[in-house]
């Protein structure tokens, strides 16, 4: 028997006493000399990044992404970084996976536990947190900001600015996530940190307030985004684009923005009070003074069930739009495909408590919460009906973004059918926070998330750039990931119905080895996707000669393929009236011809530094909290509203584009000539 | 079915592509920040709703100590909710002079607006000051600290509307009554009644029925 | 390991499902499907019949994504093609109300078995054929989920455990749980499913085991460090061996009173299994409403003195006086402290607030047969 203070003394410096008043908790003991695989990483990340930076200062493009990127409100550009962002946290959430993966092999082997707790926990918490955070997230504003705005004919979105402010939030969290790999630690209590373990008397270091400070910044940013996104398509459709002629991916986006306005506050509130009861001493969620975790556990649900559906819709909406595009087919059941995504939003608010059965509630209210998980199925179920009438009489084209939707229907499918398993109350009882519950839900995710990310990204890489994506590299990616998929997640489906928890880091039972070690070759199959992917886009950019395309290269039905690709910044030289449902589709049917003149001057925004400054400032600010620095933070916070309020004084934000000038650049672009 | 098939070709047939001048004038961006402004708010609202559900559970959580008819000081509060009434007429006043274009009547209407604005938060300091000295502070009791930080997350949004006022005020003096101001006093409008209707919610939910029950 | 431990058999005909896996991996033993206790036995049929239920719709979707995919790829050129089809009543009829009546069907289901099956319930039944006899009372343990192991107290019998329990083959084991730490969840694969532990409050779970043996029982909530070491054996022995396994762990010197069980809250990972000979009376009490040690109010205590409407401003800084002090041992002493305007009703409100001790449990219970 160890005391803890032993097991804990070895693995980490003692990190919970202010030091001074200038650094706060920050001292070199921080510093991970302690652990030779994190000082590794650190090296590596660190020789990357100088690399990086030494290149693009070498290349003299510092000043070409600040103008061009980093301080651009164009809405194509903001999706492109966004999936950028994703990508790499990608790479960072799937690092964590393998090491989880190795380190449960071995483990449950018997022949090395390479990861002490304290270690392990973090690395588990941190995958959670990334990958649904900075990887899915990201991924689904990209897709939105990218395609909604081409899709209903608009020329940029309703808050440019905001766009941009929104992003760079999103990315000061990713910078706090990251700071806490090499400074300092991440928390260890789970992705949803649920008190009291998360609370001050159970995790006293610094780890949950990297979580915290985090989570809260990049929220605010996907509030923000929300709202932008809502007001873009209730506001800037094109003329005679009504509601049921929006393109269908237009509809998720919709849907999941509402979902996202309606379900963030919830979720910066509960990290707020949390934040509160660490730094204020206050009892909303401790044991004691009158103070109830349980309450923590409600309130991060009513946000994190919601937040399920804001990650799978918008994929719901992607699979809506490639479907019949390569069936070469309208979309079979457009109406009730829009009625199943507004069931979903409104039934995914009264299912929370299905995360609990075991908490103790009633058999009345657990088979309430039940049942309705059970309902949502109806419409979920609706949709993989109508995606497959869409295929029924067409003419299939196995294009990859079609291959990965059939994966997508075949997986996700399975996936479904033990989330309804998992909402039977006295099932969960048994399957709850066992393997079999991390191998559902990472059945849909990445059968339905994932999969629709990279259908989605193959789809819509011609429109952003012009060429084509590899098909070899993509083909490897594909078989990588789907065929790892199995391998590394059917075993786990085995060893929850074994009685394994999910979490363990040390096992007395070595018959798990088997099934862990097949799980950790499909981690490596993954991997190999994951690679593949990363070669599919390098070359890709290298081949983008050879493998060029017009603006509509998959004979698409939507307006986004009706402009050039990439598209010009404004996206359309003349605004499209639209007349029906897959109204390019129409207009290709009636051979419109994009009118070579009669230009007229177009409103567009300036780009602006503001966004980036703030969230600077709010970054500096979260980093002093963390670390109890309270001037620095004070500096941050009235840093970053006194930059908010001189941003509000410059009143010139727009100009307007000449129609000469809109000729010259709408002459010098690829024409759209339908394929075939 | 409607939906799903080509509408017939009209006589004139189509006209696929905008070539009017006057067709596309940057309006949407108008009623958009409204809009906007409008969904801002329901969410803010979300997150009161979040702390009045707590302090709806963990109100009555003593811990031992004291209770509401303990620590409020009605008449105090009763004052603080008439400053921010008629803080939200006076705000009303300045937007009609707004839209009659008198700048000056409207500016001292917002100077009064933001004077009861202040009035309200120097209560707000009061009382606060007063249970913090009682050592009734947000971490004597879960009723303390679902009380404090409802009443507090309430105090800060008053804050925020009071130095956007003088913001605002600033930049009428600059630029006059332009069309961005005009939107910008319209947002804040909605913002201040907002926080008006909140505190009805408070004073009700909080101060009247901890001090009748 | 309790893992390799046999088991009964009458039930694994019934998991054709699962044969496929089962075989090719013969090394697993799919505790979940095949438990040793009714509850839980119970809790795996209903896997199955959910399952078989949703494989109605599961199935002819899985075969149609094939099917389409390859009948209408685009260079089959003798399949129809109609790419102006996108509606059809009836399909849209099949596709919603399918999956509808699936769904009621599991509605009911769920209804009914989340209603039998609700861990609070006395148990009806032992197996499927035999109910509980009326002159058994169920086992009663107390189960307490610390920093990083399991106390198990027997208030019948007067003794405790840590990380060891014992019950009796067919005789219903009702479990009370709490924690002094933070959330935990209790699980016995093999005998019933899970259910939350939480600091000052009381959970409970009802549960058997139906074949003699040692099972594994283990923490399922993950709480910090010590998480995957927190676990325990569970020994379902017959009447005569438990009454060993009760005289033995009573014959342990050291009692489990206020000032060990402060000791035993301290954190640790990976205890060795400990016997505690006696329990002090009433300490559950102060387990449960977290006053074990001198330096809090019982939290019941304190929701009294709340539902009385608060100890007032004095409340806030006669914290030092009441420590210690509890309603079951001293009323009247309380409520000088904190309601002095009600302490000569002490005695009686406190009654009426239900918060006198309980009344020991009586060590001759009723046993089976």
């Amino acid at each position: 028997m160890a005391t803890a203070t032993e097991t804990t003394a070895h693995s980490f410096p003692d990190i919970t006493n202010p030091v001074n008043w200038f650094w706060g908790k920050l001292s070199w003991d921080i510093f991970p000399f302690y652990d030779p695989l994190i000082l590794g990483t650190f090296l590596v990340t660190m020789a990357l990044g100088l690399g990086i930076v030494g290149w693009l200062t070498y290349k003299r493009l510092w000043g070409y992404l600040w103008t061009e990127w980093f301080t651009s409100v164009d809405h194509k550009k903001i999706g492109i970084m966004y999936m950028v962002l994703a990508t790499v946290m990608l790479i960072r959430g799937f690092s964590d996976a393998i090491l989880m993966r190795i380190h449960q092999a071995l483990a449950s082997a018997g022949v090395l536990e390479f990861l002490p707790p304290y270690h392990y926990d973090q690395v588990f918490t941190a995958h959670g947190v990334i990958m649904i955070f900075f990887v899915a997230m990201p991924f689904i504003t990209g897709f939105m900001n990218y395609v909604m705005p081409l899709q209903i004919g608009a020329r940029d979105v309703a808050f440019p600015f905001l766009n941009n402010f929104s992003f760079w939030l999103t990315f000061s969290g990713v910078v706090l996530v990251m700071l806490s790999l090499f400074v300092g630690e991440f928390a260890a209590t789970g992705w949803l940190a649920f008190p009291p373990l998360s609370g001050l008397e159970f995790s006293p270091g610094v780890g949950v307030d990297y979580y915290l400070w985090s989570l809260n910044i990049a929220g605010i940013g996907t509030t923000l985004s929300g709202i932008n996104l809502i007001v873009t398509i209730v506001k800037m459709r094109a003329p005679g684009m009504t509601w049921m002629k929006m393109p269908i991916f237009t509809w998720s986006t919709l849907v999941t923005n509402i979902l996202i306005v309606a379900s963030f506050p919830v979720l910066t509130a509960t990290l707020a009070l949390l934040t509160a009861d660490r730094y204020l001493g206050t009892h909303f969620f401790t044991n004691d003074m009158g103070g109830n975790a349980m309450m923590y556990i409600n309130l991060i649900w009513i946000w994190g069930h919601p937040e399920v559906y804001i990650l799978i819709l918008p994929i719901f909406g992607i699979f809506s739009e490639i479907v019949p595009t390569f069936s070469r087919k309208r979309l079979f059941g457009y109406t009730s495909m829009v009625y199943a995504l507004c069931v979903i939003m409104i039934l995914s608010y009264l299912v929370w408590l299905h995360h609990f059965f075991t908490m103790g509630a009633g058999a009345d209210v657990n088979s309430f919460f039940g049942i309705t998980t059970m309902i949502i199925s109806i419409p979920t179920g609706a949709k993989l009906f109508n995606w497959l009438f869409t295929m029924y009489k067409g003419r299939i084209k196995f294009e990859l973004p079609m291959m990965w939707v059939i994966a997508f229907m075949i997986t996700f499918t399975i996936g479904g059918m033990t989330g309804v398993l998992l909402a039977v109350p006295p099932a969960d009882y048994v399957l709850h926070n066992s393997l079999f519950l991390v191998a559902h839900f990472h059945n849909v995710i990445i059968g339905g998330v994932v999969f629709g990310v990279f259908a989605g990204i193959n789809y819509w890489w011609p429109k952003a750039f012009g060429f084509h994506m590899n098909k070899f590299w993509g083909l490897v990616s594909f078989y990588g990931w789907v065929g790892g998929f199995w391998f590394a997640f059917m075993p786990l489906y085995i060893l929850g119905l074994m009685g394994v928890t999910r979490r363990l880091s040390q096992f007395e039972d070595t018959s798990y080895a088997l099934l862990f070690g097949i799980a950790a070759l499909g981690v490596a199959m993954i991997a190999v996707g994951v690679v593949a992917f990363i070669i599919q886009i390098f070359v890709s950019i290298r081949d983008r000669a050879a493998l060029a395309c017009d603006g509509d290269p998959w004979n698409a039905r939507t307006l986004e393929w009706s402009t050039s690709s990439p598209p010009p910044y404004y996206n359309f030289s003349h605004v499209p009236n639209v007349y029906a449902l897959d109204a390019w589709d129409h207009m290709k049917a009636h051979n419109a011809e994009d009118p070579q003149d009669d230009y007229v001057a177009i409103h567009m925004p300036k780009r602006t530094a503001s966004g980036l400054v703030i969230s600077a400032l709010m970054t500096v600010m979260g980093f002093a909290m963390i670390w109890h620095i309270w001037w620095l933070a004070l500096v941050g916070f009235i840093g970053s509203v006194a930059y908010g309020i001189y941003h509000t004084f410059d009143y010139d934000r727009d100009f307007y584009l000449q129609p000469d000038e809109v000729r010259a650049i709408a002459n010098g672009r690829r024409p759209v000539v339908p394929a075939e | 079915m409607t939906t799903a098939t080509h509408p017939p070709e009209p006589s004139e047939g189509f006209d696929f592509y905008d070539t009017d001048p006057a067709s596309h004038a940057d309006g949407h961006h108008e009623t958009g920040t409204m809009l906007g402004f409008w969904i801002y708010l329901m969410s803010d609202s979300l997150i009161f709703g979040i702390l009045f559900a707590i302090y709806a559970v963990l109100g009555t959580n003593y811990a031992a100590g004291p209770a509401p008819s303990d620590l409020f000081e009605i008449e105090k509060i009763l004052l603080a909710t008439f400053f921010l009434l008629f803080s939200s007429i006076t705000y009303g006043f300045a937007v009609i002079n707004m839209q009659l274009g008198k700048q000056g009547v409207m500016t001292i209407w917002l100077l009064v607006t933001g004077a009861f604005g202040i009035g309200f938060l120097t209560m707000e300091v009061l009382e606060f000051h007063h249970l913090w000295h009682l050592g009734a502070g947000p971490g004597a009791s879960a009723f303390l600290s679902s009380f404090w930080f409802l009443v507090g997350t309430h105090g800060l949004h008053v804050l925020s509307g009071t130095i956007w006022l003088a913001v605002l005020l600033v930049q009428v003096q600059k630029h006059g009554l332009n069309h961005d101001n005009k939107r910008r006093i319209l947002c804040l409008s909605l913002f201040w009644h907002f926080l008006d209707l909140i505190w009805i919610g408070v004073f009700s939910f909080v101060y009247l029925t901890g001090v009748l029950l | 390991m309790s893992f390799f431990q046999p088991r009964t058999s009458r039930r694994i005909g019934r998991f054709g499902l699962l044969a496929l896996g089962a075989l090719a991996l013969s090394g697993c033993n799919l505790v979940v499907m095949n438990p040793a206790g009714d509850v839980a036995s119970q809790q795996a049929d209903l896997i199955i019949y959910a399952t078989v239920l949703m494989l109605i719709v599961i199935v002819p979707v899985l075969a149609l994504t094939v099917f389409f995919a390859i009948r209408y790829r685009a260079d089959n050129e003798e399949a129809a093609y109609d790419p102006e089809w996108d509606h059809s009543v009836s399909l849209e009829i099949v596709v919603w109300s399918v999956p509808l009546a699936i769904i009621i069907c599991l509605a009911g289901l769920t209804w009914v078995a989340t209603h039998r099956l609700d861990p609070y319930r006395d148990l009806p039944r032992i197996t499927a054929t035999k109910a509980v006899d009326e002159n058994v009372t169920p086992l009663q343990v107390q189960v307490v989920a610390l920093d990083w192991k399991w106390l198990f107290i027997y208030p019948e019998y007067n003794i405790a455990t840590v990380n060891e329990m014992a019950v009796i083959v067919d005789r219903p084991v009702e479990f009370k749980l709490t924690s002094t730490t933070v959330m935990n969840a209790f699980y016995i694969p093999d005998m019933v499913g899970m259910i939350y532990a939480m600091a000052g409050m009381e959970t409970e779970l009802n549960g058997v085991l139906n074949s003699p043996g040692t099972y594994a029982g283990f923490a399922s909530h993950y709480n910090g460090a010590g998480f995957s070491r927190m676990r325990f054996d569970v020994k379902a022995l017959d009447e005569a061996g438990f009454d060993e396994w009760t005289a033995q762990v009573a014959g342990a010197e050291q009692p489990l009173d206020r000032e060990s069980f402060v000791q035993l809250e301290q954190p640790s990972i990976d205890n060795d299994v400990h016997y505690y000979g006696s329990v002090q009376d009433g300490l559950w009490q102060r387990i449960l409403n977290m006053c074990v040690g001198d330096d809090k109010l019982c939290m019941n205590d304190m929701m009294m003195v709340d539902a009385l409407g608060g100890g007032g401003i004095d409340g806030l800084y006669n914290r030092e006086l009441y420590r210690g002090l509890c309603s079951a041992d001293n009323p009247e002493g309380m409520f000088a402290i904190l309601r002095p305007d009600l302490s000569d009703r002490a005695t009686d409100i406190t009654a009426a607030m239900d918060l006198l001790p309980p009344e020991t449990p009586q060590m001759s219970v009723p046993r089976e047969n």
